[in-house]
């Protein structure tokens, strides 16, 4: 039986948070209302801001024609692929440096190096080595892979030396440490490197768009800046925000998932 | 359980023995010499305490005899047979207890039986009764987080027990408790390895521990160290005395401070 104060304060934690939301809405549509007034008081020009209303309007139309999700699903999917494969790659290649002090240490430099590097410098090479639609994946996991290793790689670091004593003092071998030890202890390490991942590899997406691509919502945005038609390269953005913020719920929903079953709580 | 006089011990089945050791650790930095000509035998059974001022090696000569560091020099033996790696005859209890936050608690103690193959279902079986029997049935699917200090400390343990070794390391298992949990917990354990007849080395900083619990109380000297003298610890009021009740008998006070003198003139030289 809760008493009467801790209610009072779980009322007002709640209410708090309900005038948290309420006003992140308030100034979303306060910033669409100004905005589609300034164009229509011709404060600003709409041939270059374009307006809500006139968005409204394209993304209806590009939506009937089928063509609009078509390109955001196609870089849904490559932003997704992408993701997998440079956390299934960045975790093999943080698991060989764990094994092998010897390969991280050799490594150490070229990490540095690669990792400073603009990844974006690649384009021309992944367009002759990939082609138009496969360079979009080689430019996303460039961009995402190598700071997905160092994450990873830090996160076996953090773990207590002497958890793996332990395991070494029952004779177990690095396969055993690796699965019973390092991959469960890190799981809040994998969520903290996937939500940048997502940022990262949608970065990588969009640029590899830009470059070569003949569809997608990079390869939209580019077209639609080409024709001057602002509406389009602004629907395109819209619906990049949106697929952000979609990608970032799921791995939220894995990260509530994830640490419910392994027990780390926040 | 069976308990030898102090002076028949020898030939009462040797179980560990350590002859000439020595070891140092290398770093690019330095060389250590942290033991040096470590004679050492203990029997089937017995319990051993070993105290010594601090970094003088005493977590050392527990690796070396759980197989986890080779000596440089000299050879250690169990049941005859020259240490190569961990063994799973040994059982090495590390001072914090380090269960694993996203096991439950019988996924915990069943942690050495896994890495060690053991069979699953009997390991769980085991596990589940020594939880049972040291009063943590009703925590065997609690997180580790839901368990207090001492209880955690008994998981680690039980961890330990699971894996069926013959001898028990304890390295400063207590260390982390505070004092009245610690007196009722060494109490525990104490009984438990009596009560499963196995040999056991504790390393601790309490001397009250060393001499309560153990047959014999090794003192080590400062680095490079070596075993300077050899307790047996004996009390007029008969054997199989508790822990408790040797805190209370007459000869603990001369052991205490018998050993406590020597301690105190390795500190002194050490200075
Ligand atoms: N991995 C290591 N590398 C280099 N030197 C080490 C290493 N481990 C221990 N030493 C050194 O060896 C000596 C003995 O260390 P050890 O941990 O065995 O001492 P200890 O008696 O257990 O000390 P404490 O009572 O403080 O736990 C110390 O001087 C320490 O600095
Ligand atoms: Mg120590």
């Amino acid at each position: 039986m809760p008493s009467p104060l801790y209610e009072r304060y779980l009322r007002i934690q709640k209410r708090r948070q309900r005038l948290i939301w309420l006003t992140r809405l308030v100034l979303l549509a306060a910033f669409l209302v100004l905005w589609e007034l300034a164009a229509d008081w011709k404060w600003v020009d709409s041939m270059l801001t374009s307006k809500p209303s006139q968005l409204w309007g394209s993304f209806r139309e590009l939506a009937m024609e089928g063509s609009l999700f078509r390109h955001v699903w196609i870089s849904a999917q490559e932003t997704l692929i992408g993701i997998a494969v440079s956390m299934a790659v960045g975790t093999l290649v943080a698991m060989l440096f764990w094994w092998s002090t010897f390969a991280s240490k050799v490594l150490e430099p070229y990490m540095v190096v690669l990792n400073a590097l603009p990844k974006v410098a690649l384009g021309p090479i992944f367009f002759i080595w990939l082609g138009d639609r496969y360079s979009v994946y080689g430019m996303a996991v460039a961009i995402s892979v190598i700071v997905t290793i160092i994450m990873i790689e830090n996160g076996f670091k953090d773990i207590s030396r002497t958890k793996l004593k332990l395991m070494e003092s029952f004779g177990a071998s690095k396969l055993q440490m690796l699965r019973m030890v390092l991959l469960p202890a890190s799981v809040p390490h994998f969520i903290a490197t996937l939500k940048v991942n997502v940022g990262l590899t949608l970065v990588g997406v969009i640029m590899g768009e830009f470059l070569s691509s003949k569809a997608g919502l990079g390869y939209l945005i580019i077209y639609g800046g080409q024709v001057f038609q602002m509406n389009l390269v602004m629907v395109s953005i819209a619906m990049l925000a949106l697929l952000s913020i979609a990608l970032y719920g799921v791995v939220n929903v894995l990260e509530r998932y994830a640490r419910k079953k392994y027990h780390h709580e926040s | 359980m069976a308990r030898r006089e102090s002076g028949t011990r020898e030939t009462n089945g040797e179980h560990i023995r350590l002859s000439g050791v020595g070891l140092s650790y290398f770093t690019p930095r330095e060389e250590t010499e942290a033991l040096r000509d470590v004679e050492l035998s203990i029997g089937k059974g017995e319990f051993i305490s070993i105290v010594g001022p601090s970094g003088c090696g005493k977590s050392t000569l527990l690796s070396l005899v759980s197989g986890m560091l080779k000596p440089t020099k000299g050879k250690v033996s169990i049941d005859g047979a020259e240490v190569t790696g961990p063994s799973a005859k040994v059982g090495y209890m590390l001072q914090h207890d380090h269960l694993f936050e996203w096991r439950d608690v019988l996924g915990n103690v069943t942690v050495g039986a896994e890495i060690r193959r053991m069979e699953k279902a009997a390991a769980k079986r085991r596990g589940a009764e020594l939880l049972e029997r040291y009063g943590l049935g009703d925590f065997i699917r609690h997180a580790p987080v839901q368990l207090s200090g001492g209880m955690r400390q008994r998981v680690a343990l039980i961890r330990t027990l699971v894996a069926e070794p013959d001898i028990l390391l304890l390295d400063e298992p207590f260390s982390a408790l505070d004092y009245q949990t610690r007196l009722t917990l060494s109490e525990e354990v104490f009984h438990i390895i009596k009560d499963q007849g196995k040999t056991a080395v504790l390393v601790t900083h309490d001397l009250s521990e060393a001499i309560s619990m153990a047959d014999r109380v090794m003192v080590m000297s400062k680095r490079p160290s070596t075993i300077s003298a050899v307790h047996n610890i004996v009390f007029d009021e008969g054997e199989g005395l508790s822990p408790w009740s040797k805190r209370q008998a007459a000869k603990y006070h001369d052991y205490f401070n018998a050993i406590w003198k020597e301690l105190d003139d390795h500190a002194v030289s050490a200075l």
